[in-house]
């Protein structure tokens, strides 16, 4: 007997849809890798943006005025939103939203190296918006066309935030930039400590890269994570002239034959131990979770039994 | 982790971006109400004022074609191209029709 898992028509379906750049939508049938792909790469981006709040929400009572203030705190209001629109892409795959949020509780899924990085001085956050962000918008924006419907839908709304942000990054350096001399060493080393990191977001060489060329076909993946580092450093380089920042890499210069800016080797041994867990930051931010994760429990409680006790023709029960 | 693991129900959000337009299908988020779900879409879905009046509906409610049946079920429409206007062959010269 064939099983509706191995149906080849199906399959075949399938196979035409994605090719012809087609979308898929939650209730198609479609392989179980490509879910499985998918349900990971979600919630590891989803778990992202919520965990992306620590480090810079560490800076929020300290904003250096009002104003900053305001706006640090609609940019990780939005890091919580992006978090929910892609827990609600996930959802439509199967996985529940309390799943998810166990799964990274327990460390069983991941989130982005990046945010095991401490923010150590106000000018890690426009370090962060700058090129964080920037890294981010980078490889989101191809996402936008990726095969699966709820998926593509969030990041179009992400992506349209995410400017945002990096605006508001390249304005904080900028600012930094050209103030006292102290201000201008300060956005500097900021801009040294995150440089590596961002490059370093876009994940390991297209050679040594797992997951890629089934993403590839798959119409989930569009770009080559090389090709997408490129395009950040070309488009980063004019824009840390006009910071009047140098970026830390003395390999760093423009390739007349390429047409891009060639850059200097990375340095995976270091990425891989903060991959592994070994970063500055790695347990403080699971930890960190976890507390706030358990204080909120009352809340959870408390909304479900007044729901409860308010439970009218609208209410439904999970 | 708390002893009530009941998760809240499944909400569908729909937007109406402005006057004159019709709600659309913006996502979907958690609410243990109607009240909470409303005030949550606003938080979520509406940061940039992309809306001026919210529905949510519970998740569970909807009733869905299903995508197996796509080919029978919208079948009958195909073969009925006279119900365009471009099916029709016009005489030369004729206006306004």
């Amino acid at each position: 007997m064939v099983t509706q898992a191995d149906d080849p028509a199906l399959h075949d379906a399938f196979d035409d849809l994605v090719t012809n750049d087609g979308r898929v939508e939650p209730r198609d049938w479609m392989p179980d890798d490509y879910r499985k792909t998918l349900i990971r790469q979600i919630a590891q981006h989803a778990h992202s943006e919520i965990i992306g709040m620590q480090p810079e929400g560490n800076w929020i009572t300290r904003a250096p005025s009002l104003r900053r203030k305001a706006i640090l705190m609609a940019k990780v209001q939005d890091e919580a939103g992006h978090g929910l629109y892609l827990y609600s892409a996930a959802e439509t795959l199967g996985v529940s939203r309390e799943q998810l949020t166990e799964l990274l509780l327990a460390g069983k899924q991941k989130y982005s190296s990046i945010f095991n990085y401490p923010t150590v001085t106000w000018a890690d956050v426009g370090a962060i918006g700058w090129l964080v962000d920037g890294a981010a918008i980078t490889n989101q924006v191809p996402l936008c066309r990726c095969s699966y419907g709820p998926y593509a839908r969030a990041m179009v709304r992400i992506c349209k935030e995410e400017s945002f942000h990096q605006r508001q990054g390249f304005d904080v350096l900028y600012t930094l930039s050209r103030g006292t001399p102290e201000q201008h060493a300060m956005a500097q080393d900021a801009v040294d400590r995150w440089w590596w990191p961002s490059l370093a977001m876009f994940g390991p060489p297209d050679s040594e890269s797992a997951h890629s060329s089934q993403s590839m076909a798959w119409g989930i993946k569009r770009f080559s994570n090389d090709d997408l580092r490129q395009r950040f450093v070309d488009m980063s380089v004019p824009q840390a002239e006009v910071l009047g920042l140098t970026l830390p890499d003395p390999d760093l210069r423009w390739n007349d034959e390429r047409k891009h800016y060639d850059f200097g080797p990375i340095d995976w041994d270091g990425f891989k131990e903060v991959l592994a867990g070994n970063g500055p930051c790695n347990r403080q931010r699971i930890e960190h979770k976890r507390r706030v994760h358990a204080d909120g429990a009352w809340v959870r409680e408390a909304a479900t039994a007044y729901a409860d006790k308010h439970a009218d023709a609208t209410m439904v029960r999970a | 982790m708390t002893d009530d693991r009941r998760e809240w129900p499944l909400w569908e959000v729909f937007i109406r971006s402005r006057r004159g337009l019709a709600h659309n299908h913006v996502g979907s988020l958690h609410a243990p109400d109607a009240p909470t779900a409303l005030r949550n879409a606003r938080d979520v879905y509406t940061r940039r004022q992309e809306g001026v009046s919210i529905w949510v509906v519970p998740s569970t409610t909807i009733t869905a074609s299903s995508p197996d049946e796509k080919d029978s079920f919208f079948e009958p429409a195909a073969d009925k191209v006279y119900r365009h206007p471009t099916f029709y062959d016009l005489p030369a010269g004729v206006q306004h029709l």
